[in-house]
């Protein structure tokens, strides 16, 4: 790649630039470096760094812009790099002199990355929103907006004519997430009361990094253990003698696997909750005589409460969005039913079903992918900024 | 004062006694149990649940490492292997792998005969040849270009045996299943009871289940991971050296030098909910962005890489702030005081400082990278790959979704390598988790 030798030419001028810089300003300083108003190396790294950057900046447009102007003379924006680099390096280069502020200029420089590096975390943003609207767009240009959001038929055909409705999608996401959360929020509840309140040091030594194992687990163990093990086992055991189900991939597996993912995470984030709310006012129960677990019940959880509801819409925004747990358990089949044996789709999986194998950016079945997503991503956004929010306006309360 | 001892016996209740409980005491007691009993459920069914899914994916797995061989003597008939004479591979490789199927059944034969004659009354050459894999040719080949001046020799080769057979010595296929499928004859089954017996057939350690590459749907009994490993090597290593730097600096400047304004805090909330946005939305962004924008090569570990990169920003930049907020004032203050500029105080005496924190920081964020599956799988990384990768720009899969391409395979042989290459991936995690723990213990400081 013509791209990487011009990086490797830009950082041997760099290192060409320190060196001369240094000399330069050493003998300005006729050869004693307490004449110079910075240290010596900073000279060095200012012409170095003027050179770098200015650069790797137009090298950078280049590769994001360039193929788009000018396809097959990739060479030409690698050359503009190096002749502004040489003039960067010429300006910086002929400013040395003793009084010359190189400490300032080098910081100056140093903190303009160190900004453009935060700035990172917008452009992510900026890039998601920004394609998934644009290809949205395009999306909405060949499908009515109003069959995708309220339709209730799920039938892609590659033919064309698909029935792109949302609503069993949808339906299937959230079932899957409250059976999660149905399994999740009471056992991790529980568990961090038990280990924030009773639990002896010793057990709590053993049993809380064992459920924290839990959120360390890659998400396709998850789904494997889903498709191989839970699944089966509902199905020959519980729905298939009940007459409810003959499929192992169902809403109720899913849902089962990815509340144990979740155990942990709604366990730790309650038990810095409960952990937080102050010690006297378990005392003053304690005093009016309460039990343990009175003082639990009627003390520490309402207290605690604002911060577990976010602890619970931060779970409920990761099962919305989870991928392979359900891709794996929840089967393919879109359909609005209630029973939770029957194999049921999510948006996360139509992403994935959508965008694999061939993807041809002009169908609608492609790019109904993208309005998914967007939902999804909307969706997961308003869970986490309500939850931050009211986890932020809860700890204000007692600090 | 006067009122309350003036009528104890106005109160409900009032024969109780401080030797006995009341039934009110008795039941708040229960419940206090009770409650008490529930907690320990709960965090009895988290680690049950642990339990159980490990038991699982090992029970599984650990079998994949493990893999049947068939001790067979093959005389490398040049009249087969080299038509010529001339004995030049070039020349020799002019025979496809098909020619070399005549020569295993061949060497087979005698074998059949003796078995047909004693234990195995049903075998036939033609089912003793079916119980090696269909990759057996194809290996010995190989080996016979490999090796041109072996031909005409008589040599012993440990082919690799059919998954039904590996998988019946193995205790999942067992008789009746195998009555029921047309992959595998019963007599079959009796044979190889019999090889094991005299110690032709045996089960050794399957180096090629880690380094070798991927094989077809129907001989999941030569599929190996080692392409997926490179390819998560490569994904680590881009992750590494983009994510690190880019989420150091940003940590360093939003704590150490971010005024407190509106634009601070949008990249604070920003960067929290980056945290929490699924991950399968930076599947999309990658397919919208690199790929479809910037053009980069579909399927490649770079895009990976990439992805993953944006994906654990994050995470690397909260463990960052976090290590850095540790830090006490009076370090700052000390620096400045002597002279130091704030960029000076920051990376002379902070940063070394907060290293540790931040290593940590970092392991976690990759064993998070090394884990994920669902963002790959819009960017390409499902197809099926046997080339090793060269470059970063190689189509190559990720060790997770190999996992998921071993899981969509009809061949229910291709469970046991699914679960083989998760307990691959998990010694991984573990090694990762470990070394922070290990950095965390060491090297934590209490200000």
């Amino acid at each position: 790649m013509a791209l990487s030798y011009f990086v490797i030419l830009l950082l041997a001028l760099s290192a060409a630039g320190y060196v001369m810089g240094r000399r330069k300003a050493l003998a300005a300083a006729g050869g004693d470096s307490r004449g110079l108003h910075s240290l010596l190396s900073f000279y060095g790294w200012n012409v170095a760094l003027a050179a770098f950057l200015t650069g790797i900046v137009i090298l950078a447009l280049w590769a994001l812009f360039g193929s788009t102007l000018a396809g097959s003379m990739s060479w030409l924006g690698g050359v503009a790099a190096l002749v502004a680099a040489a003039g960067a390096f010429a300006v910086a280069y002929g400013a040395i002199a003793p009084d010359y502020r190189a400490r300032n200029s080098v910081e100056a420089k140093v903190k303009g990355i160190l900004i453009f590096c935060s700035s990172v975390a917008i452009l992510t943003t900026l890039g998601i929103v920004l394609s998934m609207l644009f290809e949205t767009g395009h999306f909405f240009s060949q499908y009515s907006w109003s069959h995708f959001f309220f339709g209730t038929e799920w039938t892609p055909r590659f033919s064309g004519n698909s029935e792109l409705g949302m609503l069993p999608l949808l339906w299937g996401t959230l079932y899957v997430s409250l059976i999660a959360l149905c399994v999740s929020v009471p056992i991790g509840l529980f568990a961090a009361i038990y280990l924030s309140e009773y639990a002896t040091p010793g057990i709590r030594a053993v049993a809380k990094p064992a459920i924290e194992v839990l959120a360390g687990i890659p998400t396709i163990v998850y789904g494997l253990f889903a498709l191989i093990t839970v699944g089966p086992l509902l199905r020959d055991y519980f729905a298939g003698p009940l007459g409810i189900g003959d499929s192992s991939r169902s809403v109720m597996t899913a849902g089962l696997v990815m509340g144990i993912m979740l155990i942990p995470f709604v366990s730790s984030l309650s038990d810095d909750i409960i952990n937080a709310v102050p010690q006297s006012l378990r005392d003053g129960s304690y005093g009016l005589g309460a039990t343990r677990s009175e003082t639990i019940k009627q003390v520490v959880v309402p207290a605690a409460l604002p911060g577990i509801v976010g602890a619970v819409l931060l779970a409920a925004s990761r099962a919305i969005g989870e991928t392979m747990i359900v891709v794996l358990g929840a089967g393919a089949a879109a359909q609005l039913s209630l029973n939770p044996f029957d194999a049921m789709t999510t948006i996360t999986v139509k992403i994935v079903s959508q965008l694999t194998g061939d993807t041809d950016f002009a169908s609608p079945e492609t790019l109904v992918a993208f309005a998914l997503g967007i939902t999804l991503f909307v969706l997961t956004l308003c869970l986490n900024i309500l939850a931050l929010y009211i986890v932020r306006k809860y700890r204000e309360q007692y600090e | 004062m006067a009122d309350i001892s003036a009528s104890p016996e106005g109160l409900p209740g009032a024969k109780s006694s401080l030797y006995a409980q009341s039934d009110r005491t008795r039941r708040r007691n229960a419940a206090e149990t009770r409650f008490k009993y529930y907690g320990m459920g709960a965090v009895a069914i988290g680690v049950i649940a642990l339990v159980c899914l490990l038991t699982s994916i090992l029970s599984n797995g650990l079998s994949s490492f493990q893999q049947t061989f068939l001790r067979v003597e093959i005389f490398l008939d040049p009249a087969v292997v080299d038509p010529q004479g001339n004995r030049d591979p070039e020349e020799m490789a002019k025979v496809f792998t098909f020619g070399y199927q005549p020569l295993i059944k061949g060497s087979l034969e005698a074998q059949a005969q003796e078995l047909a004659a004693g234990p195995a009354p049903e075998i036939t050459p033609q089912l003793l040849a079916g119980m090696v894999s269909s990759a057996a040719p194809a290996d010995l080949r190989d080996f016979v270009l490999a090796n041109p001046d072996r031909v005409g020799e008589t040599v012993e080769f440990n082919f690799l045996a059919n998954a039904r057979i590996d998988q019946y010595l193995k205790g999942r296929v067992t008789r009746e299943s195998a009555a029921l499928d047309s992959r595998v004859d019963v007599a079959q089954l009796n044979a190889a009871d019999e090889l094991v017996a005299i110690g032709q057939m045996q089960k050794r350690f399957n180096w090629d289940f880690i380094f070798g590459p991927d094989a077809s749907e129907n001989r999941p009994e030569a599929a190996g991971i080692g392409v997926a490993l490179i390819g998560s090597a490569y994904m680590m290593l881009i992750v590494l050296v983009i994510a690190v730097p880019i989420g150091v600096g940003a940590s360093i400047y939003l704590e150490e030098f971010a005024k407190k304004n509106w634009l601070t805090d949008i990249i604070e909330v920003n960067i929290s909910n980056l945290a929490a946005v699924p991950s399968i939305v930076f599947g999309i962004l990658g397919l919208a962005v690199f790929i479809n924008f910037m053009h980069l090569p579909i399927s490649s570990p770079l895009v990976g890489g990439l992805v993953l990169t944006l994906m654990t920003l994050p995470t690397i930049i909260i463990a960052t702030r976090a290590a850095l907020k540790s830090i006490p004032p009076s370090i700052r203050d000390a620096a400045l005081g002597v002279g130091a500029s704030k960029m000076q105080a920051v990376f002379h005496h902070v940063l070394p400082l907060a290293m540790p924190g931040i290593l940590t920081g970092t392991i976690i964020g990759l064993a998070q990278a090394l884990g994920e599956t669902a963002p790959l799988l819009l960017i390409g990384m499902v197809a099926f790959v046997r080339e090793y990768p060269d470059s970063i720009l190689d189509p190559a899969v990720g060790l997770p979704v190999q996992v998921y391409n071993f899981t969509n395979r009809a061949d229910p042989a291709f469970v046991e390598r699914a679960s083989g290459a998760i307990i691959v991936l998990l010694v991984f995690l573990v090694i990762m988790n470990l070394v922070a723990i290990i950095l965390r213990r060491r090297f934590e400081r209490r200000w």
